[in-house]
């Protein structure tokens, strides 16, 4: 096992740049998730700390290491690639074997290390399979266990789960984390879903246009987003944002006035942008009236599309809603839990 | 239109005329659809292939209806040296200009999967071998392999000085096949490799960028994963350049019409020499048929050794 460290590492494909300085520490096994919409370069950095990309500029460590020159068999990593990229001639005995066959090691030690994997996935009853003949999960399990046989010094994972369906998805999502709690491998981690990154992670890069917005842990990025880009992309249904000014010691939106944090850091009159998670809504027959508009029960909460001021809102209440839509809902927002943006850089005020 | 006149309509199915539902009914279509196709097999196909067989047991002559022989064509055939030179000489062309066309096929076609500068164009260049008519092609060999005018002589002795004479391609028997060989790999590696290419597209990156981390260099990867991978068309290609190879026709009679002293005749060139000019149509076709036995064991050995792979069968895809 091995710390990664990437410093100020620039990507250029021709003229276009896809990273602009990147720096990212992950502790020695430490489970770091880079997340970004598409485009925004995270792939990328992984095939450059794999080693099939080149760097442009910058360097990365593993293990105190420079590899930036070093050939990718040679930096002691594993993969997952997003479609497994499982050799399809062989079997998944052979698959799982294939960097022990090529390094020529002795076959009781193949046999006991491919077992050993096989009985971490519970793939042992599998071994003598194809490829084609398992299903999403299984061929996901087989790439993983590739990987596990190596027993490198860091797994790198990219967007190991997109192909799979939603159910599954969230069964390998367990069952990568267990992995990891056992293992203790140094993982890098590639997803554009963010709740991938909230639930897997101990730390989180959170990336766009080739830039790192925030580096934190998960909850802090919840708590505490550095700017409007990571308020709206960490938690679902995104954050709300209303644009308006600081007037009187209040919020203001049209002619509604909402409360602002004790912690204010916006004097009067400032143009502001007030972020508010649907969650943070709480029903107050005191509160601003708010016309529904949507209701979307599911059970353990209800999702309410409300308009005000001319701004629609998501909120999620942990009561039953009765009012239907075209009816007035008192609300008021908790107000601890309100983040301030400033309108013009979009940097959070609090 | 009005509203009570929308209202009025009411679709209507029309009672369907005989016409109708004799295309609907399914086995009456099959037959529809599958009669051109058959027709042409059997008046274009079937029917000369029944006739060569028929004619090779009789002694059919040119302008003389022959009488049935049995197998007197095939035994006689048996202790002609010529026509047993022209089957080793036929099986020894076959196997050196399909080993040739699959190795520069396969080299070509695994470099033409790089990253190069001016692709699709180079791509069409090396098509051009392929498109351009045999005759063509064969009447430039033939230059090319003049006694007196050939460029390669030229350049080896009048302007290299590395021989103290000219070469004589078609005048010796072991020149000439080797001339001929060559002469059909130049023509054939087009096919192999652009069937190989499309072979080489098909396999995703991320398999050799998988084996690159798992350690394999790149002969390992091609070892490992490009030639499994590459099997099954392979195996495809290789029968029909084995079929084609084996039956070509054209480039031998254009250039070398089996000479010198028949000793580069194909079983299709010697078929037509002792047929159609020779006159001995009955033994023409005893030799042509002669060929059918090692056209299928060609066929049967590709599909059942190399052919069949159980890594492809089930499921979908990978």
């Amino acid at each position: 096992m091995a710390d990664v460290s990437i410093r100020n590492v620039e990507k250029a494909f021709g003229t276009t740049q896809i990273l602009h300085g990147v720096s990212v520490d992950v502790d020695d096994g430490e489970f770091v998730i880079l997340v970004g919409p598409s485009g925004c370069g995270k792939s990328t950095l992984l095939r450059m700390i794999a080693g099939l990309e080149n760097i442009s500029r910058g360097e990365i460590a593993i293990g105190g290491r420079v590899v930036n020159n070093i050939p990718p068999k040679e930096r002691d990593i594993a993969m997952v690639f997003q479609n497994y990229a499982l050799y399809p001639h062989m079997t998944v005995r052979e698959n799982m074997a294939f960097s022990l066959t090529l390094a020529k090691a002795p076959k009781p030690v193949l046999e006991q290390k491919v077992g050993r994997a096989a009985d971490i996935l519970g793939l042992t009853p599998l071994l003598d399979r194809y490829p084609r003949q398992l299903s999403g999960g299984q061929r996901q399990r087989v790439a993983m266990g590739r990987a596990i046989v190596r027993d490198p010094q860091v797994f790198l994972f990219d967007e190991p789960l997109s192909n799979l369906d939603a159910k599954l998805r969230v069964q390998m999502r367990g069952e990568i984390k267990d992995l990891h709690q056992r293992l203790k491998t140094t993982t890098v981690y590639v997803t554009h879903d963010q709740i991938e990154a909230m639930t897997m992670a101990d730390k989180i890069v959170v990336m766009q246009g080739g830039h790192v917005e925030q580096i934190g842990a998960p909850l802090d990025l919840y708590d505490r987003p550095a700017n409007l880009f990571v308020a709206g992309f960490i938690g679902s249904p995104a954050m709300n944002f209303l644009k308006g000014r600081i007037a009187g010691g209040a919020f203001q939106i049209g002619d509604t006035r909402l409360p602002l944090p004790s912690t204010r850091g916006a004097p009067e009159g400032t143009k502001v942008v007030y972020g508010i998670r649907p969650e943070h809504w709480r029903l107050d027959a005191g509160g601003i009236g708010a016309t529904v508009r949507l209701v979307e029960p599911t059970g353990s909460e209800t999702q309410v599309v409300a308009e005000f001021a001319g701004e629609r809102v998501v909120c999620a209440f942990r009561e039953r809603i009765t009012q239907h839509p075209g009816e007035l809902l008192h609300m008021t927002p908790d107000r601890d839990c309100v983040h301030l943006f400033d309108d013009a850089t979009g940097r959070r005020l609090t | 239109m009005s509203a009570t006149a929308e209202m009025a309509w009411v679709a209507r199915r029309r009672p369907q005329t005989r016409l109708a539902r004799l295309f609907d009914s399914k086995p009456f279509l099959i037959f529809i659809c599958l009669a051109p196709a058959l027709g042409l097999l059997l008046v274009f196909l079937t029917y000369p292939l029944g006739l060569g067989m028929y004619l090779s047991f009789t002694d059919t002559q040119l302008g003389r209806p022959g009488v049935w022989v049995g197998l007197d064509n095939f035994e006689y055939l048996l202790t002609d040296r010529v026509f047993i030179n022209t089957v080793w000489n036929t099986i020894f062309y076959t196997a050196t200009a399909t080993a040739l066309k699959f190795a520069l096929g396969l080299w070509l076609a695994l470099l033409l999967n790089q990253n190069l500068p001016f692709k699709s164009l180079i791509r069409a260049i090396i098509l051009l071998p392929w498109i351009t008519p045999t005759v063509l092609s064969a009447i430039a060999f033939w230059w090319i392999y003049d006694p007196q005018f050939s460029i390669i002589s030229y350049v080896l002795h009048d302007k290299l000085g590395l021989i103290d004479s000219n070469i004589d391609f078609l005048g010796t028997p072991w020149h000439a096949r080797w001339s001929l060989i060559v002469a059909n790999t130049w023509r054939g590696i087009p096919f192999v490799a652009i069937s190989l290419l499309a072979g080489l597209q098909t396999i995703s990156p991320s398999l050799y960028e998988a084996a690159m981390l798992d350690g394999a260099s790149s002969w390992q990867r091609f070892r490992r994963v490009t030639v499994p991978l590459l099997m099954p068309i392979l195996a495809v290609v290789l029968t029909f350049s084995v079929l084609f190879t084996f039956a070509d026709f054209q480039l031998v009679y254009a250039i070398t019409r089996g000479g010198p002293i028949n000793s580069t005749h194909l079983m299709a060139t010697l078929a037509f020499q002792r047929g159609i000019p020779g006159a001995a149509l009955g033994e023409g076709a005893a030799i042509a048929v002669s060929m059918i036995p090692f056209l299928v064991l060609a066929t049967l050995f590709s599909y059942f050794a190399i052919g069949q792979r159980k890594w492809q069968q089930g499921g979908d895809d990978v």
